[in-house]
């Protein structure tokens, strides 16, 4: 026969969660009522960072920002599949994802207020700082999922990275080697519609992001990343998959970047309000409440609580900001090496002399 | 004679050579729609249509290697890579192709293309936002490397750029982007590649500046007394050594103003080529005011790392008193 079809997939699309608060009962993952309200409160947690992050930047009180806003689900759902060992690798927008595995809101403050320390992760945590161009840390988290597996330590490895992120080379190299490896690896990709002005349609002439990584013979998945409990779902069926040496998946989660792309961003100049207000209607966190009221998990007065605990956390955390004393100049010398070489420490001195 | 900032000149410049050679074609993230993260092409593809301006998906390979093709090919593309950072990507492109199409074709193929790159720090940047790769791309052969640091000098040189049989590498000052401002002729001009200019004449002492430096530079020497002569480098390659050279043989004396790293950077080409050409007429060792060997600080430290004035002087008091 002349020809045949030699390789056939399908690209499923989760939802779990819909938009007025219902869920699907044989879709919806196993999670007790403290765990769905530990999830809201990570998402309120993020969005009253975030809300915080942008007035301390038109404060000048730190430097450009990027919100995270509209993305809180994609996020916590998706690390909150995690066990404490396992890593992820964030992009810059990743805080609520960072703020989900435990990496201190002050240190958001401290890196975006120019301040380098912020990105010294504390021990113990598994995260990478911040990666800034866009997808170059997808072939890392390849790497170090591998070395999970060659070092036997059953953590599994999740990558986020963005829309725009996937035209780039380092995706094809990263997700390909993850496939050859079988490495246990998560590829979570936030797709919110923009790549700062791009939408998403000229990113790509493919239909989505998820169907690429049949092409490097793993699974690719597309959930509605306004929604949670697919966020979750989806996470936690392609760690338990990763964990038990089963390969790598790839999430691509559907969402909107509710803000601009950066603090030094105007989305008015390349999308329309109503698009915008179409998105608002369908809010991650909304749509979770919805469902947590109608099961008797949230009322008024808790969520009037919760949201007074939050802020006083988050200004607590700007306080512990404010209150660092700015970097020493000798700071940026310290660590280029593991041992200051002769010509870096006589450059650190030309910082001291007099005149 | 309208007063215009860097951005305005550099948007001058494309729009009236775009205008004139049809086989220009503008490619880069956001450029389009959004005119641009920093405005530069604000205005183009409303004048010139979405297949002349031309907003990419996320790929500095897919751009310069995309804009290799079409110059080999017959356009005349004129690419933007949008923060200095992101030009490490496409290195592959540059030094693996563009720098090399017309030596291994035995100039069969040319690669007349502009990539144009804002640069430098001094602007409470993200990380690798605020880098400064001259030295990196003047070590490799076959590019052009270019630097404006005012407006009449960016409209003028980005023409010569464009124009230019070969790929030409446009360094643009982010730092002082919107801060310079100067007359610039709304009639067609070109400033030649290859060629410093002489800011201002002295006597006593070469001080050799380019880009956003420059200006920081001019404004510590106008705290000294001293004769100095200016020189804004303009084209870090290939450089004008005759300029460089003759000045030194008058002055006896130079120092060398970059915010890059020392190492390897481009005052280390300047002085060896000073040493090759004028050693017996130098009064004192030349002197390098130069950022660190550390990578690119976060902002609370970038005052640090970048030359200020008060190292600016020490140098020159340095080779002044030696």
């Amino acid at each position: 026969m002349p020809k045949k079809i030699v390789a056939n997939f399908n690209v499923e699309y989760w939802q779990v969660l819909s938009p007025d608060g219902n869920v699907d009962k044989k879709l919806m993952p196993e999670l007790s009522p403290d765990e769905i309200k530990e999830l809201y409160e990570l998402m309120l947690l993020a969005r009253t960072f975030d809300d915080k992050a942008f007035h301390l930047q038109r404060q000048g009180r730190i430097g450009t920002y990027l919100p995270v806003k509209g993305q809180e689900a994609s996020q916590v759902g998706t690390a909150y599949a995690l066990d404490k060992n396992d890593w992820i690798l964030p992009s810059g927008r990743d805080i609520a994802a960072c703020i989900t595995r435990k990496l201190p809101i002050h240190m958001i403050l401290l890196y975006r207020g120019g301040d380098a320390r912020g990105a010294q992760i504390p021990e113990g945590l598994n995260i990478f700082p911040f990666t800034i161009p866009s997808s170059t840390h997808i072939t890392h988290c390849t790497g170090v999922a591998w070395a999970s597996k060659l070092l036997k330590q059953k953590a599994v490895v999740m990558g986020y990275f963005g829309d725009g992120a996937s035209s780039r080379g380092d995706f094809h190299e990263g997700l390909n080697f993850a496939g050859v490896y079988k490495v246990p690896v998560v590829f979570v990709c936030e797709n919110n519609g923009y790549a700062i002005s791009l939408p998403r349609e000229k990113q790509t002439a493919a239909e989505t992001i998820a169907q690429r990584a049949f092409s490097y013979g793993f699974e690719g998945i597309q959930v509605d990343g306004n929604d949670v409990f697919a966020a979750y779902a989806a996470a936690k069926y392609a760690v338990e998959k990763a964990r038990k040496g089963k390969g790598p998946t790839l999430i691509e989660c559907v969402t909107y970047r509710m803000g601009d792309h950066s603090t030094a961003d105007d989305a008015t100049r390349y999308r329309s309000q109503e698009e915008v207000a179409q998105w608002a209607k369908r809010d991650p966190i909304e749509t979770l409440e919805k469902y947590m009221r109608k099961n008797k998990l949230l009322d008024e007065k808790s969520k009037k609580t919760l949201f007074e605990n939050i802020k006083a956390k988050v200004e607590e955390a700007v306080t512990v900001y404010e209150k660092i004393p700015p970097p020493q100049p000798e700071d940026m010398f310290k660590y280029t090496y593991a041992q200051m070489p002769e010509k870096l420490k006589e450059q650190m001195e030309e910082l001291n002399f007099p005149g | 004679m309208a007063i215009l900032n860097i951005v305005q000149a550099i948007n001058l410049a494309l729009k009236q050579e775009m205008k004139k050679d049809k086989t220009i074609i503008l490619l880069g993230e956001d450029i389009g729609k959004n005119g641009g993260v920093f405005r530069v092409t604000d205005g183009l593809q409303k004048l010139y249509g979405e297949e002349r301006v031309v907003d990419t998906p996320l790929s500095e390979i897919g751009i310069v290697g995309s804009a290799i093709g079409m110059a080999v090919n017959g356009l005349r593309p004129v690419a933007e890579i949008e923060f200095s950072g992101f030009l490490y990507s496409p290195f592959d492109q540059i030094i693996s192709h563009a720098g090399r199409l017309r030596t291994r074709s035995r100039g069969r193929f040319s690669c007349p293309l502009v990539i144009r790159v804002p640069y430098g720090g001094g602007i409470r940047g993200l990380e690798l936002h605020c880098e400064s790769p001259e030295a990196i791309l003047a070590h490799t052969p076959g590019i052009k490397v270019v630097v404006p640091s005012g407006p009449y000098d960016a409209k003028g040189l980005l023409i010569s750029a464009i124009r230019d049989p070969d790929p030409v590498i446009f360094l643009e000052p982010l730092r002082t982007y919107r801060v310079v401002k100067e007359e610039v002729p709304e009639k067609e001009y070109t400033v030649p590649l290859g060629k410093a200019n002489i800011v201002k004449e002295g006597t006593e002492l070469t001080v050799i500046s380019w880009g956003a430096m420059l200006k920081y530079t001019q404004e510590a020497l106008s705290k000294t007394n001293y004769k100095a002569e200016i020189i804004d480098l303009r084209t870090i390659s290939p450089v004008d050594t005759e300029t460089i050279v003759n000045s030194v043989k008058k002055t006896g004396r130079c120092v060398i103003v970059h915010e890059a790293p020392r190492t390897c950077g481009l005052a280390a080409e300047l002085i060896a080529q000073i040493n090759e050409k004028a050693l017996l007429n130098l009064e004192a060792p030349v002197e390098r005011v130069t950022g660190f060997d550390v990578p690119y600080p976060l902002y609370k430290l970038e005052g640090y790392y970048l030359p200020d004035e008060k190292r600016i002087l020490r140098a020159v008091e340095k080779v002044m008193k030696f």
